[in-house]
């Protein structure tokens, strides 16, 4: 415990990208393999089932340490972070509390990492009521004070020390002199902390490793488009081809089974079995990188995220959703061949086997697992009208690949660039704000944003939320103007003078039964402030539902 | 006695406004920080120890009447008397008091101790006008000796480089001085130019404080490894630090209490040290004053307020002010 948080410690004081990996490496080198699992666990931040959650543990400083309730909610806001909110406030309640026994394992100094994951801590969880209230004061009675955040951490889960997990892979590779693809390799698909996982994680490699299992290869990614970089090459170097609104997956047909990926490494096939079916028909060691998308067979162009988003997370699916959201997967490229790793040949090369590839499968739903088509540029201006046309093909934009580039890893500019359309906007009017959590504590960085109801006398609703567009002098700006201008305090949020007009971009729009206004929009965030707009002239619901039917 | 008006807290007895953020005929000023002394006013009225850096500030020719902490002065019907906020040197809390009711204005102030100046004065009122900078109770201060053997640590741990801490020019940049010295250290610390301009003014007022130079007298080839440099925090990540090539950065402020306000500014290292009262020093103020009515102004006024009415039962609302952006 105490070399983790030593480890923490130095994490969260130095800010530079060498000094945090070296410091990873040597903790990697030094603690013990069941005590490395649990570190890098913590520091993947993965989600893992919660021990108890911050709410709970702000009602049990509440109820034993005699502190109002709005008065936490108060400092909540201000630190933005549980765990920290309560070691701050702990100081301030500990000697009004007599000392509390509790059925918890006897705690000392020098007891590892693990001990305290898989000991003491799970004891806690499985308790309730007074009993669990007792058990947690008595931990903080038992706790050193300048271990208390990293214990409150590890109880509410989500630790933020400002290392990636690219950082993180490359001190386990450097800790065990291994090559860092295959780490990041090794870690899609999710870590166990055992003992035995880490050992895995760090061993030498297999001859046959990088095939024989389920694990997905890293998703390369396209940069925005830096039009004065492609412009330095010719139009003939490149591909084009649509940039579809689903998520990004790949498609494993190996020895040990079917898999699908998302690309936030989640195994997604219970939520997909047709193209788990489909994928059956692929030959053994294929991998195929593509998009999972609804799309109903015979149709031009496929159906909003929005239908796509009632299948995500779903464990099962029923018949109503398979007919309503019918799936496909448009493969953009071909990974594995064969059982071989392709990924360093050429794109053409790799979609020539592709198209082969798919033309020798036969299955009755085939047209759920199709390529996607790609065309020739012929000149730069040629780029933006095709761009334009994105939207009545239900596409984001356009995707442009260097012809030759390899498959990398994470993003690496220059091989392939995305071209999004411009987004939609609304100007809306500013209505809540909330501060943010991390970086952005005690700052009002989380805003709401409404627009005029179509009514004689029309009323502001929300539509949306947006938390980032603005630079750190407007956040400044418009933080002290919250401060000065609100109507109303519900906890940590607040309601303001409804005055300030913001250009609201989004890249979706669609029905939602979930919003006061009715609709719902995609990756919605704030293009500008419209000093120049009084409130009234900000958009009507009318407008929304223009873009809306647009579509 | 004292109402609200567009320039500030107006006292109509004595005719004259406390820390007015207009120019008016006659300021009677807590403290010399910016945002409590402005310049432009008629005559300012303050504490003797305060006039250097007020001089300095506001210009040499202002019209400025020294107090001494204590003493009382009668302006029209009201008796005025400063008495020491504990806050920087020269700070004062100002009592007013008309008809035998008295009034106190706390301005900014501290409860801890602090070797650069004077300690707060508890002293007893009708009715009290609070700051609540820090007014939550996440803020809790240790001793301003405990953070500078941190302080220390941190700069003495690593020798290889210099170590940039920057603080407020005014305030903390000496009480730091002073403390490093109250905890034996002896060795000679650097300063950027608006730390100096005013740390004299502490040397001229007798205040203990190491050995300290501007970093601009500093041959340029001599090597600034290991040195300890205090700078304000609109030095941080300007021109002025390329000189420093790869230092360690910390910050000394009372905000560095919550790790996402350190971690936004983007020092590596945080120490907890302020000039204004933690939650609990602010509590007892209140308490010590035995004031029946008291207003909340600066940063957490809502909180502390609310506090006070449901917790302590004393009749307590908050103030709206114009101040803004408080600095530690």
């Amino acid at each position: 415990m105490e070399a983790f948080q030593a480890l923490f410690d130095q994490l969260d004081r130095v800010t530079g990208t060498n000094a945090k990996v070296d410091a990873l490496v040597e903790h990697f080198r030094e603690a013990a393999p069941e005590d490395a699992a649990w570190a890098l666990t913590l520091l993947l931040g993965k989600r893992r089932r919660r021990l108890i959650t911050g709410r709970r543990l702000r009602e049990i400083l509440r109820d034993r340490g005699g502190l109002a309730d709005w008065l936490i909610a108060d400092c909540h806001g201000q630190v933005g972070d549980s765990a920290e909110t309560i070691t701050l406030l702990w100081p301030a309640v500990m000697q009004n509390l007599a000392p509390v026994q509790a059925d918890l394992p006897e705690i000392s100094p020098g007891q590892p990492l693990h001990w305290w994951m898989e000991t003491l801590l799970p004891v806690i969880s499985t308790l309730a009521d007074e009993k669990q209230s007792d058990a947690v004061i008595a931990l903080w009675q038992a706790v050193p004070i300048e271990q208390h955040f990293i214990v409150n951490k590890l109880l509410t889960g989500g630790f933020r020390v400002g290392v990636s997990t690219g950082l993180i892979s490359r001190a386990v590779a450097q800790a065990s002199a291994l090559d860092e693809n295959l780490v990041v390799q090794r870690l899609m698909g999710g870590f166990e902390p055992s003992a035995q996982r880490f050992l895995q994680l760090t061993a030498p490699e297999e001859a046959e490793e990088r095939r024989s299992s389920g694990t997905p290869y890293p998703f390369f990614l396209a940069s925005p488009l830096d039009p004065e970089r492609l412009q330095k090459s010719t139009p003939a170097d490149w591909q084009v081809e649509w940039k579809w609104d689903g998520i990004r997956g790949q498609l494993i047909h190996r020895g040990s089974g079917i898999y699908l990926w998302s690309r936030g490494e989640e195994l997604v096939n219970d939520s997909f079995p047709e193209l788990i079916a489909v994928g059956a028909a692929l030959p053994h060691g294929s991998v195929l990188d593509g998009e999972v998308i609804c799309w109903r067979e015979g149709e031009p162009a496929p159906l909003g995220f929005d239908q796509l988003q009632r299948r995500l997370g779903r464990k099962t699916v029923g018949a109503v959703l398979k007919r309503e959201c019918p799936m496909r997967f448009i493969a953009y490229d071909l990974l594995e061949h064969g059982g071989e790793d392709i990924r360093d040949r050429p794109l053409q090369e790799r979609q020539a086997l592709l198209s082969e590839l798919l033309a020798g499968i036969e299955h009755p739903e085939m047209w759920r697992l199709q390529q996607s088509r790609n065309w020739a540029l012929n000149n730069w201006p040629e780029l933006d009208q095709q761009r334009n046309r994105a939207r009545e093909q239900q596409a984001e934009g356009l995707m442009l690949k260097n012809r030759s580039s390899p498959y990398l890893s994470g993003r690496k500019r220059g091989h392939w660039w995305k071209y999004k359309l411009d987004p939609m906007t609304l100007d809306a009017v500013l209505l809540y704000a909330q501060a943010g959590s991390g970086r952005r504590a005690n700052l009002f960085t989380d805003y709401t944003f409404g627009l005029w109801t179509d009514e004689e006398e029309p009323r502001l609703v929300s539509f949306a939320k947006a938390y980032s567009g603005l630079n750190d002098t407007e956040i400044l700006e418009l933080d002290r103007w919250i401060r000065r201008n609100t109507v109303q305090r519900f906890g940590p949020a607040r309601s303001v003078k409804t005055e300030l007009v913001f250009e609201i971009g989004f890249e979706g729009i669609h029905p939602s039964k979930r919003h006061k206004s009715g609709i719902a929009v995609r990756f919605p965030r704030i293009l500008r402030w419209r000093r120049d707009k009084p409130a009234e002239e900000a958009d009507r619901l009318d407008a929304a539902r223009q873009l809306m039917a647009e579509r | 006695m004292i109402e609200h008006t567009p320039q500030g807290l107006y006292c109509r007895a004595a005719d004259a406004w406390i820390d007015p953020w207009r120019p008016v005929p006659r300021a009677l000023i807590t403290h010399a920080h910016a945002d409590h002394a402005r310049a432009g006013c008629g005559e300012y009225w303050a504490v003797d120890l305060s006039e250097g850096v007020m001089r300095q500030r506001l210009g040499q020719d202002i019209t400025f009447h020294p107090v001494r902490y204590g003493e009382e002065i009668w302006l029209g019907q009201c008796k005025v008397s400063f008495h020491s906020a504990g806050h920087v040197l020269g700070s004062a809390q100002i009592r007013l008091e008309v008809d035998h009711e008295v009034w106190l204005v706390s301005g900014d102030y501290k409860r801890d101790s602090d070797p650069s100046c004077d300690a707060f004065e508890p002293v007893r009122c009708d009715v009290l006008i609070t700051e609540a900078t820090f007014g939550l109770p996440i803020y809790r201060w240790q001793s301003g000796a405990a953070v500078a053997r941190d302080i220390r640590d941190w700069w003495q741990g690593d020798r290889n480089r210099p170590s940039l801490l920057f603080c407020y020019a005014f305030g903390k940049a000496q009480r730091l001085l002073a403390e490093l010295q109250a905890i034996g250290v002896e060795e000679e610390v650097l300063l950027h130019g608006a730390v100096e301009t005013v740390t004299r003014h502490y040397r001229d007022a007798g205040v203990p404080m190491t050995p300290s130079r501007p970093v601009s007298e500093l041959p340029r080839k001599e090597t600034l490894a290991g040195r300890l440099v205090l700078a304000p925090p609109s030095a941080h990540r300007s021109s002025w630090m390329r000189r420093f090539k790869t230092p360690q950065t910390g910050f000394a402020s009372g905000w560095m209490a919550v790790r996402g306000a350190r971690r936004r500014r983007g020092y590596e290292r945080g120490f907890v040290l302020s000039d204004h009262a933690d939650w609990a020093g602010l509590v007892r103020t209140v308490r010590e004053s035995g004031a029946r009515k008291v207003y909340v102004t600066h940063g957490q006024s809502e909180v502390l307020a609310r506090y006070l009415q449901e917790s302590e039962g004393i009749d307590a609302e908050p103030l709206e002010t114009l101040f803004e952006g408080e600095s530690d």
